[in-house]
């Protein structure tokens, strides 16, 4: 029991790592990580509607109707995520100014309606809180390191502090739309090249 | 603000996939094929049009005078989801022909983050009804062009000898932010 939940939890970290892996919830990872903090912060509010919305999921899955689930999954993902937008308007109101029209997206995220219907339908609570939490690492992880490759490469400068010295032209077509598709494909490139290994 | 302006803007400047980044997914995921794409941008235009039009009602003669603002994102999911129900019904008992065209795609647009989004944002800048209208149209027209594009570009690579670890997803991706940097070339039209 204990190593299928370690299995869990540590598939979300490679294996399946979304957006990598799983190719689903690309628009807050492309739209967010112009810096490191977004992505962190971005990843850390998905992480938190994830493992509740698979809790509540898992516990009530004897009680929802096979046939209406989609929307029973729907009208549990929004109280959460209306749940990280007040919390994040009262305590990180900067970050949820940066972030914007991102956060109430988190309903849409693919990988949130997924884990809900492929996993947290399926299995008992202890097991969905773990693949959540798994998952939802494993995104912030992929957010925040696309999002230190732009900022560092974009702007020169990493939480603050310039990288490259004086000298270094700032790269800032990497902080701009564009930027954010060629970043995570060439991530994508360079894990398929490590992966293979 | 003009509604050229809100026209021009939103097809090309503020273009919803490829400047604000919404509705990726089914932008990677359906633009395989030239005949998916068309299928998705024809289901997206309709949809998103309709559903600008409902939310904007409801926020604004639902919300707005019962104070439940803070339910903006539930209420707004679950007009879209019913409405995405109500108008497959709909297309599949009067218009068969557009039915079978749009298939599949109809009840994915449900979980497309370009829909949602719009949305808000038309409430987020405080569109009058009419602007609310007018951008929804462009978003959605922007959303069609840009995946048609993309289906085109992508139908080629197909024939192209792409290294390994750049296949499938990778090059997408990259090929994508250069279409990007391609609607970038627009930004100071406005």
């Amino acid at each position: 029991m204990a190593k299928t939940l370690v299995q869990e939890f540590t598939k979300g970290l490679w294996n399946e790592i979304p957006p990598f892996r799983l190719v689903l919830g690309l628009c807050p990872a492309l739209g967010v990580t112009t810096t490191m903090e977004n992505g962190i912060g971005m990843g850390l509010a998905t992480t938190f509607v994830l493992v509740f919305a698979n809790i509540l999921v898992s516990l009530l899955r004897k009680v929802i109707p096979a046939k209406v689930r989609i929307a029973c999954f729907i009208v549990i993902i929004a109280t959460f995520v209306i749940v990280v937008e007040l919390l994040m308007q009262a305590y990180a109101y900067r970050l949820f100014q940066t972030l914007g029209v991102f956060i109430p997206l988190i309903v849409v995220n693919c990988i949130v309606l997924g884990r809900a219907e492929a996993f947290a339908y399926k299995n008992g609570m202890v097991a969905s809180t773990a693949d959540g939490l798994g998952i939802g690492i494993g995104f912030t992880l992929s957010l925040a390191v696309l999002g230190a490759v732009r900022e560092i490469l974009g702007t020169g400068m990493f939480f603050g502090h310039s990288v490259f010295g004086t000298g270094y032209q700032p790269f800032t077509f990497m902080v701009q739309a564009p930027g954010a598709f060629i970043g995570l494909g060439l991530l994508l490139c360079l894990m398929n090249i490590v992966g293979r290994k | 603000m003009g509604y050229v302006e809100l026209i021009v803007g939103g097809i090309f400047v503020n273009n919803i996939l490829l400047a604000q980044f919404l509705g990726n997914c089914p932008f990677l995921g359906t633009s395989k094929k030239m005949e998916t794409a068309v299928g998705m941008a024809m289901a997206v235009v309709f949809v998103l049009v309709l559903a600008g039009l409902i939310t904007w009602l409801t926020y604004t003669f639902l919300l707005v005078p019962f104070d439940l603002l803070y339910l903006r994102t539930i209420a707004f999911i679950l007009v879209i989801a019913s409405l995405v129900q109500f108008v497959e019904m709909f297309l599949k008992k009067s218009i068969p022909a557009l039915y079978a065209g749009l298939g599949i795609f109809l009840p994915l647009i449900t979980t497309n983050c370009a829909v949602l989004g719009a949305c808000i944002i038309n409430i987020d800048k405080e569109y009058s009804f009419m602007q609310a209208l007018v951008s929804s149209f462009a978003y959605a027209v922007g959303f069609g062009l840009a995946l048609i594009l993309f289906a085109g570009v992508r139908e080629r690579i197909l024939l192209a000898r792409v290294p390994r670890p750049l296949q499938d997803t990778s090059i997408a991706l990259v090929t994508a932010g250069l279409l990007s940097l391609t609607f970038f070339a627009f930004r100071g039209m406005i």
